[in-house]
């Protein structure tokens, strides 16, 4: 064994790296911030928006109960949507040719209806069924109701809403079931647990990371989405806010304040989404 | 021949593999094999790749189903109901209880990301086996101190080495208490230099009494730990011997062939 050769010349010094000179894009974000000063200036300054207004009616009871009503909706709608989402993936996945064609032929319809002609057309259920029973097939009826008295705008916003929002989430959640591998229901299985176990706390666990990022997306959208009630009349957030506008014709106010409790909601679901993913990305 | 009910039988091997044949479509990977391991013994199986010996390994606890004969772990048939006409497939959840009795390590470790290596180690304990929590914790502290991982109970999978992975899947799979531990090339995709960490486990392991199925490449593990050494080829066992049998003096040319080919 000999040693390492030390080199008889001394090396040259280390040549000295010097940073990117980035003065042009320093001056492009100077640019940017003058415009946004320019735009803010003309914003507040500007009478048309009425801002005094908008003031008025940021904490008015009929937009408090109308902002109610959205995060009602979307969080009744979006259950529905992931639950029954969650239920089309597994069928999706599952060995059983008749549950896969089933799961894809509704993923199929709902995604290809329009959302506002399914409202309407859950709204309108009473013209194609006039009353709704359970019972044995061919057999006594068990229950009966009135389609009228169960088709409500809120019974109709949340089937269409719900059912519409479950097809959506169902290929998210297949395409996140599908990304964890193989040898993780292989480890599961080969530790004595049963499919339900390894479903539930080793896949879907991992399934999370891929799935929370879309469907953070799809809430997000959904937010906005319901503002289509107002067409079946169900005084939502910008329904309400219309309503209060056909009154005291503050057109513009009215509509800033719906926007700006849009933008509230949106960036508490943003700030909810960042802690959920970092739960999940844990390990 | 009593193939009902467990066997009380002192001299009815732990494993017995019995004619078993399987085809993935139209690829026979398995051709009428029998193999049987008695309680305490560790048995090799080498073979080139395409072999069968990992499928083997994977429908002696059922992780692939058979096609036809039988095999019979700690005195049941995994996955089946023994009935007069043959064996009839049994309900996953069913097969899920008969599999606590057998331990497996995979090559590619499959630790669960998402989980401490303690929960790793513990999760199966208290849902599959319904152990307290401060029961279940104390065995894994132990375990993971018999592996030489002691202090890594907190940290993720991800932070460890392939070769202390592989020392936390094999704590896992006892924290079950299995009686039969099958590993599938456990140091197959690990580091040459974090090798001996893994073997050296294995070997304690097999000291200790455990009864062991082991697939591997590792000729010198088989030669100094193994009872019986299995060379497969072409989904079929060529020869079955002691160590020095098989991997000194190789009666078929086919068993020469690899292991001279693997030196």
């Amino acid at each position: 064994m000999t040693a390492v050769q030390t080199p008889q010349k001394a090396l040259p010094e280390p040549l000295a790296i010097h940073r990117r000179k980035t003065r042009l894009s320093w001056m492009f974000a100077g640019l940017l911030v003058l415009i946004a000063m320019f735009a803010a200036v003309s914003v507040f300054g500007n009478e048309n928006f009425g801002w005094p207004v908008v003031a008025q009616y940021f904490f008015n009871i009929q937009i408090l109960e109308g902002l109610g009503r959205t995060v009602l909706l979307t969080a009744v709608a979006m259950s529905i949507g992931i639950i029954l989402g969650v239920v089309l993936a597994v069928m999706r996945l599952s060995d059983n040719v008749v549950l896969q064609s089933v799961s894809w032929l509704y993923t199929w319809f709902f995604r290809s209806i329009p959302q506002l002609v399914q409202l309407i057309f859950w709204f309108n259920f009473a013209a194609l069924y006039r009353s709704i029973v359970v019972g044995i097939p061919f057999g006594p009826e068990l229950f009966a109701w009135n389609t009228n008295d169960i088709i409500t705008p809120w019974s109709a916003a949340i089937l269409g809403f719900g059912l519409s929002q479950a097809a959506y989430t169902g290929e998210v959640m297949r395409a996140g079931i599908n990304s964890v591998s193989d040898g993780q229901r292989r480890a599961a299985k080969a530790q004595g647990m049963t499919p339900m176990l390894s479903f539930f706390r080793i896949i879907f666990p991992q399934a999370m990371r891929v799935i929370i990022p879309p469907v953070g997306n799809e809430l997000i959208s959904m937010v906005k989405n319901t503002a289509l009630v107002s067409t079946i009349a169900l005084a939502d957030l910008l329904y309400s806010a219309q309503l209060i506008y056909s009154r005291n014709f503050e057109t513009i106010p009215l509509l800033i304040v719906a926007t700006l409790w849009y933008l509230v909601i949106v960036s508490l679901l943003s700030i909810g989404q960042h802690y959920i993913e970092k739960h999940y990305n844990r390990g | 021949m009593d193939d009902v009910g467990s066997s009380r039988n002192a001299h009815a091997p732990l494993v017995d593999i019995s004619r078993v044949s399987k085809s993935f479509g139209s690829n026979e990977v398995l051709k009428d094999v029998s193999l049987q391991v008695e309680k305490g013994q560790v048995v090799c199986i080498i073979g080139p790749s395409g072999s069968g010996k990992s499928t083997l390994l994977n429908c002696v606890n059922h992780l692939e189903p058979i096609d036809s004969g039988s095999i019979k772990t700690a005195g049941q048939y995994i996955g089946y109901r023994r009935e007069k006409d043959g064996l009839h497939k049994l309900s996953e959840y069913a097969a899920a209880k008969q599999r606590r009795a057998v331990g497996m390590v995979f090559q590619q470790f499959n630790l669960f990301p998402h989980m401490t290596v303690r929960e790793n180690v513990t999760f199966s304990q208290t849902h599959v086996l319904k152990r307290s929590r401060t029961e279940a914790t104390t065995i894994a502290g132990d375990l993971l101190a018999r592996v030489g991982l002691g202090e890594k109970g907190d940290a993720y999978p991800s932070s460890l080495s392939g070769g202390q992975q592989q020392r936390v899947a094999i704590a896992r799979a006892l924290a079950l208490d299995p009686q039969v531990m099958l590993f599938d090339e456990p140091t197959s995709a690990l580091d040459p230099e974090l090798v001996d960490d893994v073997l050296v486990v294995m070997k304690k392991l097999a000291a200790s009494g455990m009864t062991m199925l082991v697939v591997t490449h590792e000729l010198g593990f088989a030669r100094e730990v193994a009872d019986v050494v299995v060379f497969m080829a072409d989904g079929k066992i060529v020869e079955t011997g002691d160590p020095t049998s098989v991997l000194e003096n190789p009666v078929e040319a086919r068993t020469r062939q690899f292991i001279s080919r693997i030196h």
